[in-house]
């Protein structure tokens, strides 16, 4: 691929993947969603030629009331594509459908009423909460730009939100400094569920909490999720968090998604050898798991997506990778016998019980474009 | 004799709004050739302790013992702790970016580090272990990439620069502190086997600072855990996951998402840990405890062995017996304390 590619490019495989159907209309539709933001070149004279595709042709649906579940490493877009939903960002092209009604193209005014139905929380409960002004007034924020309510009405409306998400009432007229790392996570829920939204992103919503918390913002998050009936894009690179409280899990890697399906199935009869990587990468709180599993050490770290390898964006860290890797870019589709829930983009996906930790890649050196993978050699295979 | 001893070790820092008793009363040994981890929450005190021992803790009132291959490093003149770090304490910490010099090559960096020590190697010597040690952490082309600068470099292979230069001397112990919370998981997973590897080979012990329970369970041979300044429980890394005695070890292990079914409610620990400068008076885990009775708020309890194992020992009033345990157990309905 070259350089300079513009935004939206797809090569290779456009085949619409097989949207699931199981009767419920999907509240959330994506078909062929891109994102990507024009870098400043290095060379001094030439500007606005280069971009980074955060997102590349990712097509997903939410159900009404379930938690899909968006886990991949540092760059794959997992927080872009978030904020594309939310249009925080315009999309660079593909098509957003919220309750069967097209949004990738509203303005600023025409997204507003649904504002109140897409909300956000986010990573740092330090950086989203404005440090100057007083709890209640952010939580109530929502309810002044919607033009909702009397002062004093909206006062109990945030002590009854404030109590909902376990914070003491009583605190309204606090600081966020005044609270800690779990209390500020609540009070930007808090903030969030303020006007009923009926989607959530949690963008890592508790990665920078310590365990004993996570949990209870965990628990915290089912309970509302049970209470207002909510739909949740859980995001994380934390996949025993992301398996804990997802219905399907969705695999990112460097803007496509790999493998989708439900939780148990993903697990169980995991198909992607990116996905079958991140799982034995996980480190598990029991040595005797510890010291008996299965190791696959992939080699390298996540290409540039400036400037994404060919094929199977993959390829070039697989341990399974063939010729055709390098050429062909697959398609998310069904592999094997698995339901239609399940898909994985992958042209050798994995058949149950193999073991992969035993797979080499075989491609040819000149096959590869080293210049798109930093810090490694292109066959090392295995454990470093 | 353990490689480091460490006894009552004790930190205080003067702040504007009162003492902050980061470290109390912190003892541990390190054997040669093993791993301790020290676990805990923010807050716990498991850095600061480290870095005092090192002489890296700046404006702190310290007291105690750190023998370190029979020296004492606590209160040691700044000449002999200069000796001591990178040449026979190794450190690496949790972001390699702030660790590592912008400005020059990692392989001058590394080059330096070693001459520092050893003024007699010469410039080539030095740049030719450097050389090797790059490729012994598993970066690729070590010898042309030594000619680069950190911002080169990605994340875990930064952090693979920083174990080499916290190597390059050979230390008997290397210090990590929070070594890949900056990483993601299949870059951690290259990371630690990296430092495994090199402990078989050089046979250093190593003292692994970290949050993370199940990087523990990988890595370790022993364990302390550490809350509010103080050592909970510590023991061997098999009975601190199977036969562990403080109900904050139990906690934690029952807060991670892997414990449960998938879906289930979590069991959180209640509240959240205690300001170090208003100590609770008694055990600083009781207003958190589910078992604590009237002793836990009223006394502090000692480090005392338990289930009459003596590599184990546990900070607790409470009984070892699984009946008495259970009736003493206070069933809140997870009250999910406020400020």
């Amino acid at each position: 691929m070259s350089t300079s590619d513009g935004p939206g490019t797809t090569p290779g495989a456009v085949v619409v993947p097989a949207l699931v159907s199981t009767g419920d209309d999907p509240l959330l539709r994506l078909e062929h969603v891109s994102k990507s933001f024009p870098v400043q070149s290095s060379k001094l004279f030439s500007r606005g030629h280069e971009f980074v595709h955060a997102v590349d042709d990712v097509s997903l649906e939410v159900l009404p009331g379930e938690t899909l579940g968006l886990v991949g490493e540092t760059g794959c877009g997992k927080s872009t594509l978030a904020r594309c939903i939310a249009r925080l960002y315009d999309l660079t092209s593909g098509s957003i459908t919220f309750d069967g009604k097209d949004i990738s193209h509203l303005s600023r005014r025409g997204m507003r009423p649904l504002r109140s139905e897409i909300q956000m929380i986010f990573q740092d409960p330090y950086g989203s909460l404005n440090p100057r002004r007083r709890v209640g007034s952010i939580i109530g924020d929502p309810f002044a730009i919607h033009g909702i309510d009397s002062r004093a009405e909206r006062k109990k409306k945030v002590q009854d939100l404030m109590e909902r998400v376990g914070l003491n009432p009583e605190h309204y007229n606090r600081f966020p400094a005044d609270f800690s790392g779990g209390q500020r996570q609540r009070i930007g829920t808090a903030r969030a569920l303020a006007l009923r939204p009926r989607m959530v992103i949690c963008d890592e919503p508790v990665s920078a909490l310590d365990v004993s918390v996570q949990a209870q913002i965990i628990n915290m998050l089912k309970d509302l999720q049970d209470d207002f009936g909510l739909t949740y894009i859980f995001i994380s690179h934390d996949l025993s968090v992301v398996r804990h409280v997802s219905d399907r899990i969705a695999v990112m890697y460097l803007g496509h998604i790999v493998e989708v399906a439900p939780t148990a199935e993903l697990f169980e009869h995991t198909r992607h050898p990116y996905t079958r990587a991140l799982l034995s990468a996980l480190p598990v709180a029991d040595p005797d798991a510890a010291d008996n599993r299965e190791r696959i050490l992939l080699v390298g770290e996540i290409p540039s997506p400036t400037n994404p390898p060919s094929g199977c964006r993959f390829h070039t860290r697989c341990p399974k990778a063939r010729a055709d890797c390098v050429r062909t870019d697959p398609a998310l589709e069904r592999v094997f016998d698995d339901g239609v829930e399940h898909q994985t983009a992958c042209l050798h996906p994995l058949a149950i019980d193999e073991d992969m930790s035993l797979s080499r890649p075989q491609i040819e050196d000149s096959e590869i474009d080293v210049a798109s993978i930093p810090d490694q050699e292109p066959t090392t295979g295995g454990s470093q | 004799m353990a490689l480091l001893e460490v006894r009552d070790l004790q930190v205080e820092f003067d702040t504007p709004d009162g003492v902050v008793r980061a470290v109390r009363g912190l003892s541990f040994d390190v054997a040669k050739g093993t791993t301790l981890a020290i676990v805990g929450e923010s807050g716990s005190g498991k850095s600061v302790a480290t870095q005092t021992i090192t002489g890296l803790t700046r404006g702190a009132r310290i007291s105690g013992s750190a023998v370190f291959d029979g020296a004492e490093l606590i209160g040691a003149d700044a000449a002999t702790l200069r000796r001591v770090r990178g040449a026979e304490i190794g450190m690496i910490f949790q972001d390699p970016l702030s660790s590592l010099h912008p400005y020059y090559t990692v392989g001058w960096q590394i080059v330096e580090m070693i001459k520092a020590h050893d003024r007699s190697t010469s410039k080539d010597a030095a740049r030719r272990r450097a050389a090797h040690l790059l490729s012994l952490v598993g970066i690729p082309r070590a010898e042309s990439r030594i000619d680069d600068y950190p911002h080169q470099f990605s994340g875990g292979m930064r952090q693979r620069v920083m174990i080499a230069m916290a190597m390059a001397l050979d230390p008997a112990l290397l210090i990590a502190d929070e070594p890949t919370t900056a990483l993601d998981v299949t870059v951690q997973a290259q990371v630690l086997g990296v430092m495994r590897t090199l402990q078989q080979e050089f046979g250093t012990a190593i003292i692994l600072i970290t949050h993370d329970l199940g990087v523990v369970a990988e890595m370790s041979d022993e364990v302390v855990v550490m809350y509010a300044g103080k050592v909970m429980e510590r023991a061997p890394r098999r009975t601190l996951f199977y036969r562990h005695h403080h109900p904050y070890t139990e906690g934690l292990l029952a807060s991670l998402p892997a414990s449960g079914e998938p879906g289930a409610r979590l069991t959180p620990i209640a509240g959240s840990p205690p300001s170090l400068i208003r100590l609770p008076q008694g055990c600083p885990f009781a207003p958190r405890c589910r078992y604590a009775f009237d002793k836990c708020k009223a006394e502090v309890p000692p480090l005392a062995t338990v289930y009459q194992d003596e590599n184990h020992q546990s900070a607790c009033w409470l009984s070892a017996e699984e009946q008495v345990r259970e009736s003493q157990r206070v069933v809140t309905d997870e009250q999910e304390a406020t400020a």
